[in-house]
């Protein structure tokens, strides 16, 4: 059973910050005063903020501003980093080129 | 304890986030509830962003019309969110004869509704499209259709909902819908127990389980389909894409990165584990069909993939209604794998049926009770 999420509970206004331009996703150049501001526009979670920000979407997939976004999060809500679930791990684990990937089976030339 | 609201919605993706919008917007007290930790965590985020016309059958198709006509234009300005919605036109590509027909077929049905969409031939196919492969020998063309970012669409009816005053809880898992002197009340989930006038259950396949409690079956199914997505490229072409065979759709976003979903041919029997989980075969599958199609994507790197259920309903269609045995609750569910394009529309009217109002489209041929058994 999941815990409940009150998306309207009262997390504070969100107060600029001076390293808001500071860039956490690399690949997709996003800041953290874009990610904190998502979370005060709703968007609790990992997930969510990946797919309102393209956080995490790049060609690295999150692997290098995973933990930073999940730290910013948990921030924000005042939660311990450790109640923000991980984003979905998705397939490939590398970027691989469609004709490479197309050859997955022996007997496909 | 419980918690009341005018409306309580169940399925907290893009059809509930739009209702609750078109909602919140008439100052309509709204409850959404969502069982898994994120919203829009279905369909809403795992489709390929189609907003068309073409293809569709008639019984939905005036939704696409009104919504492409009179809300998709304007919605990124509403949600002050960029939905990333173009209108370039989607081109169903063919490569035999057999597919021509098909295509001709379709095309014959969406003009006699009034639809703009014809057959053209494979050179006037490579004049909007250059990067079509000889292989293609025709199409059928239609010029207002076009694709949205799906996330962005349903995150945005969301945040705009939210900011209105609609409560959106996630992790509440709906057990049962209650009625109360004749009249459906109560939403019991495995934490609480939520109350409203009218009850709005969307939550895909799963509506199926919730509508029983009271009754009512809805003659659905779910299939898992896979979409892939490449890393950004250099912008080269804005229609959407489909083909007659249906063997892969998708289109490029304004990121730079395509879409594309697609079919190995074994949905019927995809391991089921609940996950959503992609298979190896299918990501492959869909590069080979794409290659053929679009040569020079060969190089391309895909950086992700993904999978997601469509609730496919027995007749291919969805069911929008009020039900007459339950008063008060509305089902909106069995999408049938294309309802993120007309997402806004049914927002609206199921915003509509919730305040008693005249809906703006006559929903009858989406009624909850046309299913009949063959003899």
């Amino acid at each position: 059973m999941s815990e409940v999420n009150d998306r309207s509970r009262d997390i504070g206004p969100f107060v600029p910050a001076e390293d808001d331009d500071m860039i956490i996703c690399r690949c997709e150049e996003i800041t953290k005063g874009e990610i904190r501001k998502a979370v005060h526009e709703g968007m609790y979670t990992l997930n969510e903020v990946r797919r309102f920000l393209r956080t995490g979407m790049g060609l690295c997939q999150g692997q290098t501003c995973g933990k930073l976004v999940k730290s910013i999060i948990a921030r924000e809500l005042k939660v311990s980093p450790a109640e923000i679930e991980p984003a979905t791990s998705r397939a490939p684990m590398r970027p691989i080129e469609m004709k490479i990937f197309a050859k997955e089976a022996k007997e496909v030339e | 304890m419980s918690k009341c609201a005018e409306v309580v919605i169940i399925g907290g993706g893009v059809i509930g986030c739009a209702a609750a919008y078109y909602l919140a917007k008439e100052g309509v007290s709204v409850i959404v509830l969502e069982k898994t930790d994120n919203i829009g965590n279905g369909a809403s985020s795992r489709n390929g962003g189609g907003v068309r016309q073409s293809g569709r059958d008639p019984r939905e198709l005036p939704l696409a019309m009104y919504g492409i006509r009179n809300l998709w234009p304007t919605l990124s300005e509403e949600l002050g969110v960029n939905v990333e919605y173009h209108k370039e036109g989607n081109l169903r590509l063919g490569k035999t004869e057999h597919h021509m027909e098909i295509l001709q077929g379709l095309t014959d049905r969406a003009t006699a509704c009034g639809l703009d969409v014809r057959m053209i031939d494979g050179k006037e196919v490579r004049e909007i499209n250059p990067y079509l492969s000889d292989e293609v020998i025709g199409a059928s063309w239609c010029p207002t259709d076009g694709h949205a970012n799906p996330l962005k669409t349903t995150l945005g009816f969301y945040k705009r909902a939210r900011e209105l005053g609609a409560k959106f809880y996630s992790g509440e898992t709906v057990l049962e819908i209650k009625k109360i002197k004749g009249k459906a009340r109560q939403v019991i989930t495995d934490h609480d127990i939520y109350e409203g006038e009218h009850i709005i259950l969307a939550c895909g396949y799963e509506s199926r389980a919730i509508a029983a409690t009271v009754g009512i079956d809805i003659p659905m199914r779910k299939e898992l389909i896979e979409a892939l997505v490449t890393e950004a490229e250099p912008k080269m072409f804005a229609q959407m894409l489909g083909t007659a065979d249906a063997d892969f759709y998708g289109h490029q976003t304004e990121h730079g990165s395509f879409v594309f979903g697609g079919a190995s041919g074994m949905e019927d029997v995809n391991k089921d584990n609940g996950m959503q989980a992609t298979s190896s075969l299918t990501a492959p599958c869909i590069c080979r069909g794409i290659m053929k199609y679009i040569p020079k994507l060969a190089d391309a790197k895909i950086v992700r993939t993904w999978g997601g259920y469509e609730d496919i309903c027995t007749d291919g269609v969805p069911v929008i209604s009020k039900i007459d045995e339950v008063p008060g609750l509305i089902i909106a569910c069995a999408f049938t794998g294309h309802g993120f394009g007309i997402a806004p529309t049914v927002g609206l009217l199921l915003s509509q049926l919730a305040m008693e109002k005249e809906t703006v489209l006559d929903l009858s041929a989406l009624r909850y009770d046309r299913f009949k058994a063959v003899i």
